[in-house]
């Protein structure tokens, strides 16, 4: 009988998880079935069977280069993941290991930062980038989408180095371990998973972050976000097309979060359940 | 051999040379037909000016509009030829963010740009973008649904008319509006059309002192005439519908009537885009009979910031894209029709084109029919049509525009929406420094 139950119980909750799944995935979905409609069929009303044309992909791929904003979204999203852990994991293991009574306030503090609208710091911004020559550059915007993620990527690295114990540190130290060594050799190690989401989790947020990456860049940086943000039109019908170039747009991190699910879900749950 | 080798180690020293003195420059735009097709034909461009690269940033309106105007506030220096519209040129040349367009060359022929698009783009005099396409709003209608309610439409419809026969053409049971009109909230999207129309019932946004005028008896008349019109004629959820929205309907031959920007009739006509390309009429925008039309007045141009360093190169590509040489090479790769419309009288005097748009007398009648600088019946201490050409507009117009959506959506009643739209327009006034 309690066997009954839980196979029914697990029933409801795997039907459940679809369904939830579904909803959340369906706007992701009707835009890749939108993307294989014409424009008179894309603006006709509600159908998931397209007629399959790639036309739209064509038109895309003929009006902008899209492997120059592709490689601008990689470089962007890889470098300002790797620049945000080498600021991380020292802030992090400092904070986790040796806190101070301001060690939360801190924290919070650096939370705070993402509480205030981009748009409110825009042109403060805008003319740092314009007197120290960054506009436009892979650079600037790189070292841009490292500090917007920067609070998500220490919170994230502090709450897992918090559940490696100290004493394996402590260890370390007496056996003449230095603090480098500590980190690199002791630390980093243990600490793999977490980093392992941290940094898959930061290269989607880099992926996908369009204010900055849009407001601050022309021709040269321009990323994925800036080529499906040029298929909107006032004036004639676009939903197809810029379906097309959404799919595109998506399509990369899409497969690397399928890849990397099994490692996204177990640092993102790591430490939830004591 | 050696000769040989030496002329062509000459001509690749040369070549090298050339491209690294090649000037590049910056053009931001929007996704319109017509631009995405200028971007295609650059190369007629570039090969009679090797020494200018093009790099193209084409975005959303909105964003576009954004971009440039951070850009050009903060003297960012990111383009050198800029897309704006009517709205922002007498603005941005009154802060001397733009440059005088002098040195357009001698086969120009600005005369030829018609009369009230170079107004509109003019200060002092001065030319301050050249236009790429302009547009005024009509009526477009289905002229078999016309016939079926018998009626006949005028050249010059009158507001009385237009309800006549939107009350005629709707037939709900198979899916026909009698009439499709923006209700999206927006300074660009609901509020160009009534603005527009609120001149044509002798309304206007300010009097001669700056005073907001939603408390009089005339914007009363035009709000309530278009909810009236749209609760009783128009499509369901109108309240979301602007420019593509309405378009999408009208193809589809859910309306009888669309009155909307000039530029939709090659869409409408088209026969692989529109399902009733042959059935579709053209009038002016209705009056009142008080002298003015409910149509307005809009030109994409090309524009240079003040702050680039390339205003040479940048002039010769504004030129190039402006002129009766960009028409005919359009016309030549891809027919008359996908000419750029309603910048050039001469594309109007053109045999051709007014045989592949049987649509061109009337947008230049309408356009000819808008005046920006005399835009109402009462005076005005403002200049634009659909539009107040002030900074303070883009927010005032949205919030205004949301406030008439709302009435047209329901949420609020005409007079609701009258007296806040007058509370809001005093706020901004007052702060502003308007209102003293």
């Amino acid at each position: 009988m309690a066997r009954a139950v839980t196979t029914q119980h697990k029933t409801i909750a795997t039907v459940a998880a679809w369904i939830v799944a579904l909803l959340i995935f369906f706007p992701i979905l009707y835009t890749i079935i939108t993307s294989f409609k014409s424009e008179q069929e894309a603006i006709q009303g509600f159908a998931l069977i397209p007629s399959g044309t790639f036309e739209s992909y064509a038109e895309v791929q003929a009006q902008s280069g899209y492997f120059k904003f592709f490689f601008n979204s990689v470089l962007l999203s890889v470098g300002s993941t790797v620049l945000a852990l080498l600021v991380a994991i020292p802030a992090a293991w400092s904070m986790a290991f040796s806190p101070t009574k301001r060690t939360k306030d801190i924290l919070m503090w650096m939370l705070s930062t993402k509480m205030m609208p981009a748009v409110a710091v825009l042109f403060p911004i805008y003319l740092i980038f314009r007197d120290t020559g960054l506009l436009d550059s892979r650079i600037g915007l790189m070292v841009m989408l490292m500090l917007i993620n920067l609070p998500i990527v220490v919170w994230m690295l502090y709450t897992y180095f918090r559940e490696i114990p100290g004493e394996i540190l402590e260890a370390a130290r007496m056996d003449g371990a230095s603090l480098w060594n500590e980190i690199v050799y002791v630390l980093t190690p243990m600490a793999v998973p977490g980093i392992a989401s941290t940094m898959l989790l930061n290269i989607i947020l880099a992926w996908n972050e369009a204010f900055w990456t849009i407001r601050l860049t022309t021709t040269e940086a321009a990323p994925l976000t800036a080529f499906i943000s040029s298929f909107s039109s006032p004036q004639g019908l676009f939903w197809a097309k810029l379906s097309a170039a959404s799919t595109l747009a998506i399509a990369p991190i899409l497969i690397m979060g399928w890849f990397s699910q099994k490692q996204l879900v177990r640092g993102l749950t790591f430490g939830a359940v004591k | 051999m050696k000769l040989r080798t030496l002329t062509l180690g000459l001509l690749s020293a040369s070549a090298l040379a050339l491209a690294a003195h090649a000037e590049s420059i910056t053009i931001a735009t929007v996704n319109n037909g017509d631009m995405v097709r200028m971007q295609k034909l650059t190369d007629d461009f570039t090969k009679a000016n090797p020494d200018i690269q093009l790099n193209w940033v084409t975005l959303e309106e909105n964003v576009l509009r954004e971009r440039v105007t951070t850009d050009i506030a903060t003297k960012g220096g990111q383009y050198d030829v800029m897309t704006i519209g009517t709205y922002e040129v007498p603005i941005w040349a009154k802060q001397s963010w733009l440059l005088p367009l002098d040195k357009l060359g001698d086969d120009y022929d600005a005369k030829d740009i018609i009369p009230a698009i170079s107004g509109g783009l003019s200060v002092d005099g001065k030319l301050y973008a050249a236009p790429f396409y302009g547009e005024s709003s009509f009526v477009m209608y289905r002229k078999d649904l016309m016939e079926k309610a018998g009626l006949k439409m005028p050249d010059a419809p009158t507001w009385d008319f237009i309800k006549q026969a939107a009350d005629k053409m709707t037939d709900r049971a198979n899916g026909v509006n009698g009439v499709c009109l923006r209700g999206k909230a927006g300074w660009g999207e609901n509020m160009a059309f009534l603005t527009a129309m609120s001149n044509s019932f002798g309304a206007r946004w300010f009097d001669e002192n700056w005073k907001p005028q939603f408390d009089q008896p005339e914007w009363k008349k035009t709000l309530q005439f278009y909810v009236d019109l749209m609760k009783a004629d128009g499509p369901e959820g109108a309240s979301s519908n602007g420019f593509n929205e309405n378009l999408a309907l009208f193809q589809q031959g859910k309306c009888g009537m669309w009155i909307d920007a000039t530029v939709a009739a090659s869409f409408v006509s088209d026969p692989k885009a529109s399902q009733v390309a042959d059935k579709v009429g053209y009038a002016l925008a209705p009056d009142n009979g008080l002298g003015k039309r409910g149509n307005w007045l809009w030109a994409w141009s090309l524009a240079i910031p003040a702050g680039t360093k390339k205003a040479d190169a940048a002039e010769k590509f504004v030129s190039w894209a402006t002129s009766k040489h960009y028409a005919e090479l359009v016309a030549s790769k891809e027919g008359w029709a996908n000419v750029p419309p309603g910048t050039r009288s001469s594309l109007y005097a053109n045999p051709e084109y007014q045989k592949a748009a049987p649509f061109a007398k009337m947008t230049l009648d309408s356009i000819n029919a808008a005046d920006p600088t005399h835009p109402t019946v009462k005076p005005v201490p403002y200049v634009g049509v659909q539009f107040v050409a002030i900074p303070e507009f883009q927010g005032l117009g949205t919030t205004v525009g949301q406030l008439f959506s709302a009435a047209l959506a329901g949420q609020s009643s005409v007079d609701d929406a009258l007296k806040q739209a007058q509370d809001a327009a005093t706020a901004a006034m007052t702060e502003g420094g308007y209102i003293k």
